[in-house]
C-alpha cells in the first residue's frame, strides 16, 4: 500500500496541472494581500461606517489575522475547483490516458489501488492547505503584522484577543481541510464514471454550486434539506471565530459559541468522506475496465 | 503443460454476447496466435484473462491456479500490452518503466532498466518525455513495461497496430527472440494475418465470440490440406464433370458453382491434366495454403462489405 501511495503521490507532483493549482493560490492571495495593503485603511472604514458612532476601535483593524480571515472567506469559494481539478482526475484521468488498463492487470488489488488513489488525492489537498495557511496566515502575519481580530457577523460584531487566535486558525484550517476532502471525495467517486476528467470536474462543481447555493438561501422551502446537504457543513470552520461572553460583555478567551456545531459538521464531512470513498471502491471492484 | 487453460468462458454486454462458451489451452513455450475479425471477441477474451473484465461465466485458469482465486500471484507472472501501448506522457521512458516496475513488485536496479531500455532500442530516449516519442517507440516502451518484471506470460494485444512497416518488423523480431531464445510463452492478437503466420506455433481463430478452430500451425499450413480454386471457361460445366469422379471427394462446396477443391498440393499437375484431357479450358489456377486463405474461408460468408466482381 505504500509503494502504490508513494507511486500516486508521485504521479501527482509530475503533472504540470499540480503546480497551476498552487500558482492560482499564490496570485490571488496576494492580489488581496496588496490590495489590503495598499487600500486596507479605506476598506476598514467603508466595512465599520456604520459602527463609527457607536463604536471606538483602537489598534490596527487591518492586521495579519484579519486579512487571512479575508482571505479564507475568499478562497473557499475556488479552492474547491482546484481540488477537483486533481481528485476528479484520478481514475477518469487514467482512463483518457489508457494507463487504467494498464493499472488493473499490475499484480495489485484494486480496492487498494482505489484507496492508495483517494490517500494521494487527500495529500494533495492537505498540501494545497498548508500552502494556502503559510500564504495567507504566516505572510499576512509578516506584512502586516498582529493585533486583535475585529470581526463583523450577520447582526453583531467579535473581538479576539491576540493572544486568543493563532489555535482558532489551526482549528479552521484543521476543519476547512476536512471540508475540501468531502469535495476530493465527491470528484473522486464521479471520477469513476467518466472516461475524461472535464466531466467529473464540471459535476463535482456544479453540485458544489448548485447545493452551497440552497445552503444560503434563506427560503423556508429549502431550509428542510439545508441540515442534508454537506455544503452546508464546510463552511462551520467560521464557528471557530464566534466566542461566549461572560456577564459583562467580554468574550471569554479560548471558548467556542457553538462548538457542539463544530463538531456535529466535522462527523457529517467524515461521513460524507467514508461513503464516497467506500462507493467508488464498491463501484471500481465491479467495474469492466474497458478504456 | 498448459500455462493458459480456459473453458466454457462466457461474456455478456446488456444481452449482447461478446464471448460465448469458448474454450482453449495455451501450453508452456506456444506463441499462440489469436485471430478474429474485429468485434469477434479477441480482446474481450484477453481482457478477461488479465482480470479488466469479469466473465459472465466460465473458468479461466493460467499456470494451474484459478484466476479468480489467485489473481495477485498469476498477474505478477505476465506481462501484457492492451492495444494501445498507453504510458504516462509526462513522465519519461525510464521513469515509466521504474514506476510499472515497482507495480509488478520488482525494484530493479539502474543498470536493469537501462539494459531494458537497450533491448527494446531506447536507451538513448530513457530520459525523454513519452509526449514526445512515435508511436514505433511507444510500442516499444509498452512491450519493455510488459516484460521489465520478467513475466512468464506475455499477451499481447494487436501489438503492430499503427506501425510502419520497419515497426512491424521490429516488434515480430522481438516476438521471435522472446520466444526462441528467452522461452517465454505468449499470446498474440492480431489481424495482421501474414504477421501471425510468421510467428505463430498454434492459431486459434474466433467468429462473433465463438471458436472456430484451434489447431497448431504446421498442421493448419499443411501442404496436404492445400485449397485449390480453379477458374474455368464455364465453371458449371466442370463442376458437373467433377461430380462422377474420383475428385468429386475432393471438392469443398458440392453445389457450388465456384471450383474449390482441398488436396494434396503434388497432386495439383495432375488434376489439371484430368481437366485439359476433358477438354476444360483453365483460366487460372490458385492453390492457397496461407493463413489469411484459411482465415477467410473459416469466415466466409461474414465479410463486413461485398467485394467486387471484376
Amino acid at each position: 500500500m505504500f509503494t502504490l501511495l508513494r507511486i500516486e503521490i508521485y504521479k501527482i507532483f509530475s503533472k504540470p496541472r499540480t503546480y497551476l493549482a498552487f500558482a492560482a493560490i499564490t496570485a490571488l492571495i496576494l492580489i488581496v494581500q496588496l490590495g489590503l495593503k495598499v487600500d486596507g485603511n479605506e476598506y476598514a472604514a467603508f466595512v465599520l461606517a456604520d459602527l463609527s458612532n457607536t463604536l471606538q476601535i483602537d489598534g490596527k483593524i487591518i492586521n495579519g489575522y484579519f486579512v487571512c480571515y479575508v482571505v479564507l472567506q475568499l478562497l473557499l469559494v475556488h479552492v474547491p475547483l482546484l481540488i477537483a481539478l486533481i481528485a476528479a482526475d484520478m481514475i477518469s484521468g487514467e482512463a483518457n490516458m489508457g494507463t487504467l488498463r494498464l493499472l488493473v492487470t499490475k499484480p495489485v488489488s484494486r480496492s487498494g489501488l482505489l484507496i492508495a488513489k483517494f490517500l494521494a488525492s487527500a495529500v494533495y489537498t492537505i498540501i494545497l492547505l498548508i500552502w494556502i495557511a503559510v500564504l495567507a496566515l504566516f505572510v499576512s502575519m509578516y506584512i502586516f503584522g498582529t493585533d486583535d481580530m475585529f470581526l463583523l457577523k450577520n447582526n453583531y460584531a467579535v473581538q479576539i484577543e491576540k493572544a486568543d487566535i493563532f489555535w482558532r486558525y489551526a482549528g479552521a484550517f484543521f476543519f476547512a481541510t476536512l471540508a475540501m476532502l468531502t469535495v476530493a471525495a465527491l470528484g473522486f467517486f464521479l471520477s469513476q464514471f467518466a472516461d475524461n476528467s472535464i466531466g467529473p470536474i464540471v459535476a463535482t462543481m456544479s453540485i458544489i454550486i448548485v447545493f452551497t447555493i440552497l445552503s444560503t438561501m434563506s427560503i423556508p422551502i429549502f431550509n428542510i434539506i439545508k441540515p442534508y446537504l454537506f455544503t452546508t457543513h464546510m463552511v462551520a470552520w467560521k464557528e471557530f471565530f464566534d466566542v461566549k461572553l461572560n456577564a459583562d460583555n467580554e468574550t471569554i478567551a479560548g471558548s467556542l459559541q457553538r462548538g457542539d456545531k463544530i463538531i456535529k459538521s466535522a462527523a457529517i464531512l467524515v461521513l460524507h468522506i467514508v461513503l464516497f470513498v467506500g462507493a467508488s471502491i464498491w463501484v471500481f471492484k465491479k467495474k469492466d475496465v474497458l478504456s | 503443460m498448459p500455462i493458459v487453460s480456459i473453458r466454457n468462458l462466457t461474456k455478456e454486454f446488456n444481452n449482447i454476447i461478446a464471448v460465448k462458451d469458448l474454450s482453449f489451452t495455451v501450453n508452456k513455450g506456444d506463441v499462440y496466435g489469436f485471430l478474429g475479425q474485429n468485434g469477434a471477441g479477441k480482446s474481450t477474451t484477453i481482457r478477461m484473462l488479465l482480470t479488466l473484465i469479469q466473465p459472465t461465466s466460465g473458468d479461466i485458469e493460467v499456470f494451474g491456479l484459478q484466476l479468480s482465486r489467485h489473481r495477485k500471484e498469476i498477474l505478477k507472472n505476465i506481462g501484457a500490452v492492451i492495444e494501445k501501448p498507453d504510458t504516462y506522457k509526462y513522465l519519461s521512458a525510464y521513469e515509466n518503466l521504474k514506476l510499472f516496475a515497482k507495480l509488478s513488485g520488482i525494484k530493479p536496479s539502474h543498470q536493469k532498466l537501462m539494459d531494458q531500455l537497450e533491448m527494446i532500442g531506447l536507451a538513448e530516449r530513457a530520459n525523454d518525455k513519452v509526449k514526445t516519442f512515435s508511436q514505433g517507440m511507444k510500442q516499444r516502451l509498452g512491450i519493455g513495461i510488459a516484460l521489465v518484471h520478467n513475466p512468464q506470460l506475455i499477451v499481447l494485444d494487436e501489438p503492430t497496430n499503427g506501425l510502419d512497416p520497419q515497426g512491424i518488423a521490429d516488434i515480430r523480431n522481438l516476438i521471435l527472440y522472446l520466444s526462441r531464445e528467452l522461452h517465454k510463452t505468449l499470446i498474440v492478437s492480431s489481424h495482421l494475418l501474414n504477421e501471425i503466420e510468421q510467428i505463430a506455433t498454434r492459431v486459434l481463430i474466433i467468429d462473433r465470440g465463438r471458436k472456430i478452430i484451434e489447431e497448431n500451425a504446421n498442421t493448419l499450413f499443411d501442404p496436404a490440406q492445400t485449397i485449390v480454386q480453379i477458374k474455368t471457361a464455364n465453371d458449371k460445366q466442370t463442376m458437373a464433370l467433377l461430380q462422377d469422379t474420383i475428385w468429386s471427394s475432393y471438392l469443398c462446396k458440392e453445389n457450388s458453382t465456384e471450383v474449390v477443391l482441398r488436396m494434396n498440393k503434388k497432386n495439383i499437375p495432375q488434376f489439371i491434366h484430368f481437366l485439359a484431357t476433358r477438354d476444360i479450358e483453365i483460366e487460372s489456377v490458385q492453390p492457397r495454403n496461407n493463413l489469411e486463405d484459411y482465415f477467410l474461408q473459416v469466415t466466409a460468408g461474414k465479410q463486413h462489405v461485398h467485394t467486387f466482381k471484376n
